[in-house]
């Protein structure tokens, strides 16, 4: 209980402060909004095509922003040195890792929110069905939980916002995969019940990804 | 209370603590000298958990800092080189967030308390960012007390602070002296130290050089050992230089 | 210094690595000249390109038995911090980056006969190895940017097994994805297009390939393993002058 109540510490901080700065949710507006824009001009998505290119300009918007909130995560703590505050709080260190992994969660999902009624509005397509929210719901959990994870490892690099991308691009292509897929299949008319194996996936991938992270992520800290 | 063993420490193959051997009791308060690169913040890092070392054992009131839970860490209070605290939230709202990861009791009140104690009960409506120096280090020192820890760890918690705060400071670690808490400081203030502190050590090249309670400080043999500690020192420097 | 006991060991190294050149000068004549043609494949081309097949199976095999290495050896390094296993990991993951690209070309150079194009994104094995090649190379770009050699380790140790269970997953997100995808090049799997009946001297040969390239791949592991020493012992050198200034 005493652990929740950490976790949520840690979360309140950083929306407290973002609230304040507004400087990872608008970066991650900005940044997703124009990545549409660039996929409108080079694909011209008109209705006849937009179903099939849609989906992927959907998760591309979703990957690129997520990285950079994903990154801020982390340097916000390291370039003041304030990482050493919560090492040194007496918690168990995963609560660092829940903290900040509900905190990006919870940045990227309000992105998602301003994003997904925009594309609906832009290319006259239905993104705001209940199945493809749950879709990109999953795929947003498993994103977060090995982002946040690698977020921490990379600010230990030399080229460290250079290093998260190359990092977890290879490893989400699950994610991915099944995010474009179900979601494509969804605006072709299929059903939940049509796509099940990419919602197991997309499950699978966040359960085993948010137990790994949280053995591992005391290995990351340690010094 | 703090009890260290033939602790070792090395970056690499670079040994930077060579051979420690301290014991504080429950209720001292140490100042420790020694110039740039003699190990002081290396010593204070291991002792509260952020560094681990290479041999040796460090105990805090009988339990192996490597070893113990991180309900250990609930009675350490350190102030860092970095001031540990959120620029973008306002003082208070910094104290409510260390008040909730160490879990203490009757929060609102006794952040009143500790920010009327380090004279910043003023401004704790406003952000870390609008912050002074001198405040921030106010605030950083608040929250490492914050939890009423037995253990200080203090490094160079001078640095950066004008008159006012230093003799506030100063008033504080003559309190916390006089109580029952045990505090382990660094410093490159000679005369502030010594007041402060029951015993000084002067550490260097990885070991502790000069050992002895304050009352003792008459003699000549401190500044002595302080003064070669230091020409060592800078000779070292230029060697490495060249 | 035990120099009958070293002498020993290099002895055997030298033996093997003996043993497995003249194995693999067998393998290729086993593979090109005295396999049997695939029979049932229509052109001429098509057949000897099959050839091909021995070596490109037995490069993949290699590169994910590599990586299983690393995984492997990565959790030995978290659990009891000794530099020896962060240095098999490493030495394991580069021979199979260099394996798996060998898989990838050899792949390719099959396909083009066989499939008419040099690359499909249809073929879920062909698409998993570049996957499985991009997170070793994300894995050795990290070592890269990392200089304090126990922080190397340990974070390169953390990525090298998150990025081994990746593997399994995107393998199952690539095989839903084409099996229920409309194939644009030919159909979906080689065992449809370009696909042969394994005859019982196919399989010996097979065999016998892997059996070669896993020989070779210990060879190789071992004589990384020798450099990478060498290295450890020479930074160790230059750290002991460094702290003695």
């Amino acid at each position: 209980m005493s652990f929740l109540r950490k976790v949520m510490a840690i979360v309140w901080k950083d929306v407290r402060a973002e609230l304040r700065t507004k400087d990872i949710l608008s970066s991650m507006l900005v940044f997703s909004f124009l990545t549409v824009l660039i996929f409108q001009f080079a694909f011209d998505l008109r209705t006849s095509v937009v179903n099939l290119v849609l989906p992927g300009v959907l998760w591309i918007a979703i990957t690129f922003a997520g990285v950079l909130g994903l990154n801020r995560s982390f340097i916000l703590e390291q370039d003041r040195g304030s990482m050493e505050g919560l090492l040194m709080a007496p918690m168990d260190r995963s609560a660092i890792y829940f903290g900040k992994l509900i905190g990006n969660l919870l940045f990227i999902f309000v992105m998602e929110l301003v994003l997904l009624p925009l594309m609906t509005v832009m290319f006259n397509v239905s993104l705001l069905a209940p199945a493809i929210l749950l879709v990109v719901f999953l795929g947003t959990i498993g994103y977060a939980a090995v982002g946040t994870l690698f977020a921490a490892l990379s600010i230990n690099t030399r080229a460290r916002e250079v290093m998260l991308p190359v990092l977890l691009f290879p490893v989400m292509v699950p994610v991915f995969v099944a995010g474009v897929q179900a979601t494509g299949r969804l605006l072709d008319g299929d059903t939940l019940a049509d796509i099940a194996r990419w919602v197991q996936l997309l499950a699978a991938y966040d359960g085993i990804f948010i137990a790994a992270a949280m053995i591992l992520f005391d290995y990351v800290v340690e010094e | 209370m703090i009890a260290i063993e033939k602790l070792i420490k090395a970056f690499g193959l670079k040994p930077v603590l060579r051979g420690i051997d301290l014991h504080v009791p429950a209720g001292q308060s140490v100042a420790l000298f020694g110039p740039n690169g003699a190990g002081k913040t290396t010593l204070i890092r291991i002792i509260v958990g952020l560094s681990k070392h290479t041999s040796g054992s460090v105990k805090l009131g009988g339990q192996e800092v490597q070893r113990a839970g991180h309900g250990l860490r609930r009675h350490i209070g350190f102030v860092g080189h970095n001031p540990l605290v959120y620029d973008s939230l306002t003082a208070e709202e910094n104290l409510i967030f260390f008040g909730r990861l160490y879990e203490v009791q009757d929060l609102p009140q006794r952040i009143d308390e500790v920010l009327e104690r380090v004279g910043l009960y003023q401004r704790r409506k406003d952000l870390v960012r609008t912050f002074s120096r001198g405040m921030v280090q106010r605030l950083a020192i608040a929250r490492a007390i914050l939890h009423d820890p037995p253990i200080l760890m203090l490094d160079e918690p001078d640095t950066g602070l004008d008159q006012q705060a230093a003799d506030m400071l100063r008033g504080l670690l003559l309190e916390i002296g006089a109580s029952d808490r045990t505090v382990l400081l660094t410093t490159h203030n000679l005369e502030r130290g010594i007041e402060w502190a029951d015993r000084a050590l002067i550490l260097n090249g990885g070991k502790i050089r000069y050992d002895s309670p304050t009352t003792d400080m008459t003699g000549a043999g401190f500044r002595v050992v302080y003064t070669d500690v230091l020409a060592e020192s800078a000779q070292r420097t230029r060697e490495v230089a060249r | 210094m035990t120099a009958g006991k070293r002498s020993g060991r290099e002895t055997f190294w030298m033996v093997l690595t003996g043993i497995t050149g003249v194995l693999i000068l067998i393998g290729l004549y086993m593979s090109l000249m005295w396999a049997p043609t695939a029979a049932n494949l229509p052109t001429v081309n098509e057949q000897l390109a099959q050839r091909i097949f021995y070596f490109h199976v037995s490069a993949g095999w290699v590169g994910y038995v590599a990586f299983g290495v690393t995984a492997a050896a990565s959790v030995l390094y978290l659990i009891k911090r000794q530099r020896r296993f962060d240095n098999i990991a490493v030495s394991s993951a580069e021979i199979g980056v260099v394996f798996t690209a060998a898989n990838l070309v050899s792949g390719s150079i099959w396909a083009r006969p066989t499939w008419n194009t040099w690359w499909t994104w249809d073929d879920p094995r062909l698409t998993l190895a570049a996957i499985v090649l991009m997170v070793y190379i994300a894995y050795l770009m990290l070592r890269n940017a990392i200089d304090d050699p126990e922080r190397k380790a340990r974070l390169a140790s953390i990525y090298g097994i998150v990025g081994f269970i990746s593997v399994p997953l995107s393998f199952v997100s690539v095989r839903i994805w084409r099996t229920i995808h409309p194939a644009v090049i030919g159909t979906a799997s080689e065992t449809s297009q370009g696909g042969f009946d394994m005859s019982g001297n196919m399989v010996i040969v097979l065999l016998f390939s892997i059996f070669t390239f896993s020989l070779l791949y210990f060879v190789l592991l071992h004589y990384r393993l020798c450099l990478e020493d060498q290295r450890v012992e020479l930074e160790e050198y230059k750290m002991a002058a460094l702290a003695e200034a």
